[in-house]
């Protein structure tokens, strides 16, 4: 088990250094100067060249690269060029708020997930494996961005039940666990809960369709076990796959959140990167990306991890 | 013989590229599915639209006018209303199918060209040559899909051609992901190894013996892709980052019809049933392909 962590970790380190040159490469990719979304348009040659020398875009890329790496690693990703303040304090705080987000929603959608697949698995080709094979269609198909919309329409504009955008009433930007605060939750989660609730549901199904036809299920039907538990066996042989796909799934909600963060005014990461796209805050934009993908490098690792100690015919296999 | 995963039966008499008599299966098989069929009619429907909708649309889609501006769902004269600047809905949402699929279906075949060429050299190459290639795509991998593509469209800067790309270089590692183990798993057969030792150089094998068997999983699996790449391609025109207006795209309609969502919300929401209808039936024609290759002997 210690070896195979170990081992996990040592194939995880050369991935990373490539996500951050990938990250590093980003901004480099960026057509015309990077500086330009704050010098003013008629910015002296003298005051380029020394915002140039301030920046370090003036070194050579390896240089650059090393020293953007070695300070990452010390919790620094630079200054943001929009704002002036520091990228891993913006960046932290969206972090949280996502985190926030992509956390309900996984569960929303691995529960309803499970649920649905589940029941399609035990009752297969019956009209509710038919309902839950849509509903999971359904789920991969939506463009999430304009169902999101559609719950605006829905909830706020006609309904007028739950506030449309925000994370919270007023311009406060701290998050409380209460009625007022969890009505501004509702919607966005909701409708990022969609994309894992299909995800999950299609593969509990498979895995429930799969060890229902094993050979031990029949013996231990012969042996005369009851229902509940057999059902028990079915969720040991399904947990450890589903719980895997359902982490996965909240790295993607994290990384993929933008869409949605941008129809609901949610003040996470999705929302950063749009912003730092848009004013080409460059440090902010490699910086976003580098925590969010180390993030999913890491969910990943420990997804492998956790599933190989639930499930020992991985590590073996 | 079938391998467990689904491939072209590759023993028997002729090893010469998948046997017809397979790919007939498949064939007769996706068409008696019936919600493969109304997927692939669905299509079918959206690609005459993309090729003919000028001439289908019934105004000029790029018509503004501050007149009639926002008008409802059955307004005479507009049979869907209009949008924000008073343009004919159902005209824009006509033509608009030839910018929304051709963006989201080009990144798809540039990735299936090159995402194959790249697995396939990889697989068949073995050693150093697939350990150096698999690891870069691991990289791409840790990725999630979203992010690397707003991200590299953001670095690019908004535009068609950069949203191509960024899409294109979303959908490379997956596709050679699947060419590399399928093409690792040909490698190793016996009819394979029969062409190399009686004098077959690489090239004629992976042309004659290879391609055959790994181009049919890999274009269903590219299929599949399709549905993801038209919800990117249009989310990333939504974040203003790909089409840019006037033109009618159904990622960038509902971008910019968002101002409009309390005053005509139906209206609002007609471009996303577009793309969503797009998406189902792409996924469900994969679906039923993917499931006609698994045939049980």
């Amino acid at each position: 088990m210690f070896s195979f962590v170990l081992q996990r970790i040592l194939v995880t380190l050369p991935i990373m250094l490539g996500v951050a040159l990938v990250c590093f490469a980003l901004v480099h990719l960026a057509p015309g100067d990077p500086l330009v979304s704050i010098l003013p348009p008629d910015a002296s040659a003298e005051l380029q060249a020394q915002l140039m020398i301030l920046y370090g875009f003036d070194r050579s890329y390896f240089e650059q690269f090393v020293s953007w790496i070695w300070r990452a690693i010390q919790g620094d990703l630079g200054t943001s060029i929009a704002t002036g303040r520091p990228v891993v304090d913006e960046v932290l705080k969206a972090v949280g708020n996502t985190l926030r987000l992509a956390l309900v929603a996984t569960v929303i959608g691995f529960l309803f997930g499970c649920l649905f697949g589940f029941v399609a698995g035990y009752f297969q080709n019956s009209w509710i494996d038919k309902l839950a094979s849509l509903v999971s269609v359904l789920g991969v198909s939506v463009p999430h961005y304009w169902l999101g919309m559609v719950m605006v329409i829905i909830f706020s504009s006609l309904l007028m039940w739950l506030p449309a955008s925000g994370a919270g009433p007023g311009s406060s930007a701290d998050w409380a666990w209460d009625l007022e605060h969890i009505k501004f939750l509702i919607l966005p989660a909701l409708t990022m809960s969609v994309i894992p609730m299909g995800i999950v549901s299609r593969t509990v199904r498979a895995l429930v369709a799969e060890t229902l036809a094993q050979e031990f299920v029949v013996g231990l039907k012969a042996k005369g076990m009851r229902d509940f538990g057999i059902f028990m066996h079915v969720v040991k042989n399904a947990a450890p796959t589903a719980l895997a796909v359902m982490g996965l799934q909240l790295g993607y909600l994290l990384g993929g959140s933008i869409l949605i963060e941008t129809v609901f005014s949610w003040p996470g990461t999705g929302f950063l990167l749009n912003s730092a796209i848009f004013q080409r805050d460059l440090p902010l934009l490699q910086g976003t990306i580098l925590v969010l993908a180390v993030f999913f490098v890491v969910l990943n690792l420990v997804v492998d991890v956790i599933q190989t100690m639930l499930d020992p015919r991985i590590a073996r296999g | 013989m079938t391998t467990l995963s689904g491939f072209p039966s590759t023993s028997g008499i002729s090893p010469v590229v998948a046997s017809p008599g397979y790919w007939q299966t498949v064939f007769r098989r996706v068409m008696a599915d019936r919600v493969a069929m109304f997927a692939g009619l669905v299509i079918l429907f959206l690609l005459v639209l993309a090729v003919f909708g000028p001439l289908i649309a019934p105004l000029d889609p790029y018509q503004a006018s501050m007149m009639k501006r926002l008008r409802p769902i059955g307004t005479e004269g507009h049979l869907l209303g209009t949008d924000e600047l008073g343009r004919d809905m159902l005209s824009r949402l006509i033509v608009g199918a030839r910018l929304s699929l051709f963006m989201g279906i080009t990144p798809v075949i540039c990735a299936f060209i090159l995402g194959s060429l790249i697995g396939i050299v990889a697989g068949y190459a073995g050693g150093l040559v697939n350990t150096l290639t698999m690891r870069t795509i691991d990289v791409f991998y840790a990725f999630p899909s979203v992010l690397l593509a707003i991200a590299l469209s953001g670095a690019l800067g908004a535009g068609i051609t950069n949203s191509l790309i960024s899409l294109t270089i979303v959908f490379i590692p997956p596709i050679a992901r699947v060419a590399e183990s399928v093409t690792t798993q040909i490698r190793s057969r016996d009819f394979v190894e029969a062409a190399r030792a009686s004098g077959a150089s690489a090239f004629t094998i992976v042309r004659v013996h290879v391609l055959g068997n790994v181009l049919g999983p890999i274009f269903v699996y590219a299929t599949s892709l399709i549905a993801v790449s038209m919800i990117l391609a249009s989310g990333l025109s939504f974040l203003g980052l790909g089409v840019k207006p006037p033109e009618p795209e159904w990622g960038l309609m509902l971008n910019t019809l968002r101002t409009a969502i309390y005053a005509q919300p139906w209206i609002a929401a007609l471009p996303g049933v577009m793309i969503f209808m797009t998406s189902i039936a792409f996924n469900l024609l994969a679906d039923g392909m993917r499931s006609a290759m698994e045939i049980k002997q």
